[in-house]
């Protein structure tokens, strides 16, 4: 049993200022779809998803349930958006090279842009190239449908990204 | 064969409350007066049989078979006879259903493997079946009386997740496509049930750069398709004139089709009229030919694109399978919920 975290002392950055979105004006078509953005889908993801460093070894109080904005696992321009095509690609970086945990935070960036967008929407996950040791095993599974369907019927497995995406501790 | 020109959407099937994962048609239906009937299954842990009205040509759902599977029901096959359904899970388990008077009945489970089982396919004599899971094996079974199973060997081979087994049609071959990118064939070694590996098609043998999600055979045997996360598929052959002292005819790539999906092929089915028809994660089905057009220069067959359909589905197409019976009519599952039929017609 591991007794320190992976990550005792992760660089936290400051939490960017959200850019103000300008009203569409009362003359636009109020029934018109709104187009999502990179900046949308990034405060889907960095805002809502807090990161249990400690959660894998089983320890009981959460000690780093810092954002992924924070600890710049997930930036606004790693997210490649288009609406038109309903495509979304989110690169992250894990905050170590070998960090276990990588494959749980694809599969919560996953889990949450499920909820959150279209049923229309065809998602890649990966993490940043040159950012892990087995970058191609990583993204492999994190992009293979059936296996992330069937780790979702794993209850423990769920419960953890639940936690993640909406902390009980808030 | 008379050219197709068009893919007509005969009908979009509901009830299912999750993605539909893979279908099969019942083989001894749609001849014979029988009406035509298969069976899908979904992420809901149901299988659901359907069935086309004589009267009305319409489809309703005719059964839900579920309260078996705890899990993902991934795939199912029917027996030769059409009396026998098998079903594999994520709960581990192949269940085998009986169908007595309308009503399925659930009459054996396999147990065996670790985790998810994600293939299940019969022999052309209906007399063994092979099984397929994450837990990188492929088992192969024995059908005897009474509604009994026996496990006769357990494959060892593949390095990763295996995806889809298939028997061969007319010879006493299993073949499996896996996440290690791999096609791989067994075969018996006489009546020992002491099977093994005889080949890999792997990037060597210009095999496939990503995972093999699934394979087909044309209609006598001597070719096969194979679909990938690579985006290709990828055209095979076996020439017998090649066959070894052991029985084994070795197999070889002919064609790779590129270009035509731009996210991961899920399945593809190889027709009785030679048409093959892919379904992939792009929402689109698309049907392929074998190019009679080229010069003979080229050494071997080539094959082309006959005809494509976007947005087949709202949501990725999880497998394409061809009917049984005289007319060209297709079914397509998909991660909508939803199954559709589909005509394929030369007006």
């Amino acid at each position: 049993m591991v007794s320190e975290l992976i990550n005792a002392n992760p660089v936290i950055y400051e939490r960017k200022e959200r850019r103000v979105r300008s009203v569409p004006s009362a003359a636009a078509d109020e029934y018109a779809v709104e187009a999502i953005d990179q900046q949308e889908i990034f405060d889907i993801l960095s805002v809502r998803i807090y990161l249990y460093l400690c959660i894998l070894l089983d320890i009981k109080d959460p000690e780093h349930p810092y954002s992924l904005e924070e600890l710049k696992v997930i930036t606004e321009d790693a997210i490649e958006v288009d609406d038109g095509c309903g495509y979304v690609r989110v690169t992250f970086t894990p905050t170590v090279e070998h960090c276990s945990m990588a494959t749980v935070i694809g599969l919560c960036l996953r889990v949450k842009l499920l909820r959150s967008l279209p049923s229309r929407y065809k998602v890649d996950i990966r993490v940043a190239p040159g950012s892990h040791a087995t970058e191609a095993a990583v993204n492999k599974q994190l992009n293979d449908k059936e296996r992330v369907a069937a780790a979702l019927e794993n209850p423990g497995l769920v419960d953890m990204v639940d936690e993640c995406l909406s902390p009980s501790y808030e | 064969m008379e050219l197709a020109k068009e893919l007509r959407e005969i009908q979009t099937l509901e009830g299912h409350t999750d993605r539909v994962w893979s279908l099969a048609w019942n083989p001894a239906t749609g001849v014979a007066g029988i009406p035509l009937s298969f069976a899908s299954c979904s992420g809901d842990k149901t299988v659901r049989i359907w069935e086309q009205n004589p009267s009305t040509s319409s489809w309703d759902c005719k059964a839900v078979l579920d309260e078996t599977h705890t899990r993902t029901v991934r795939s199912c096959a029917w027996s030769p006879s059409g009396k026998l359904l098998a079903t594999a899970s994520f709960d581990a388990t192949t269940a085998i259903w009986e169908n007595v008077g309308g009503d399925y009945e659930c009459v054996a489970s396999l147990e065996g493997h670790e985790n998810e089982v994600k293939s299940v396919c019969w022999n052309a004599s209906g007399s063994m079946l092979t099984t397929c899971g994450r837990d990188k094996t492929v088992w192969v079974w024995e059908a005897l009386p009474g509604n009994e199973f026996d496990c006769v060997s357990v494959l060892q081979g593949h390095t990763q997740d295996v995806k889809m087994v298939q028997w061969h049609p007319t010879r006493n071959l299993i073949f499996s496509c896996s996440y290690d990118n791999t096609v791989k064939i067994w075969a018996d070694d006489g009546d020992d049930d002491d099977w093994a590996c005889v080949q890999t098609l792997g990037e060597a043998n210009n095999g496939h750069s990503s995972t093999v999600w699934a394979l087909s055979f044309n209609a006598s045997g001597d070719k096969m398709v194979t679909c990938s996360d690579d985006l290709t598929l990828k055209i095979w052959g076996s020439d017998d004139a090649k066959m070894s002292a052991d029985g084994f005819a070795p197999w070889r790539h002919l064609c790779t089709l590129s270009g035509y999906h731009d996210r991961t092929i899920f399945s593809v089915h190889w027709s009785r009229d030679n048409i093959i028809a892919s379904g992939a994660a792009d929402d689109a089905i698309k049907f392929f030919v074998e190019n009679n057009d080229q010069d003979g220069l080229v050494d071997g067959p080539s094959y082309k694109l006959l005809l494509r359909k976007e947005n087949a589905h709202e949501m990725d197409i999880n497998s394409v399978q061809w009917s049984p019976g005289e007319d060209r009519v297709l079914a397509s599952a998909s991660d909508d919920g939803t199954i559709k039929i589909w005509e394929l017609t030369s007006e």
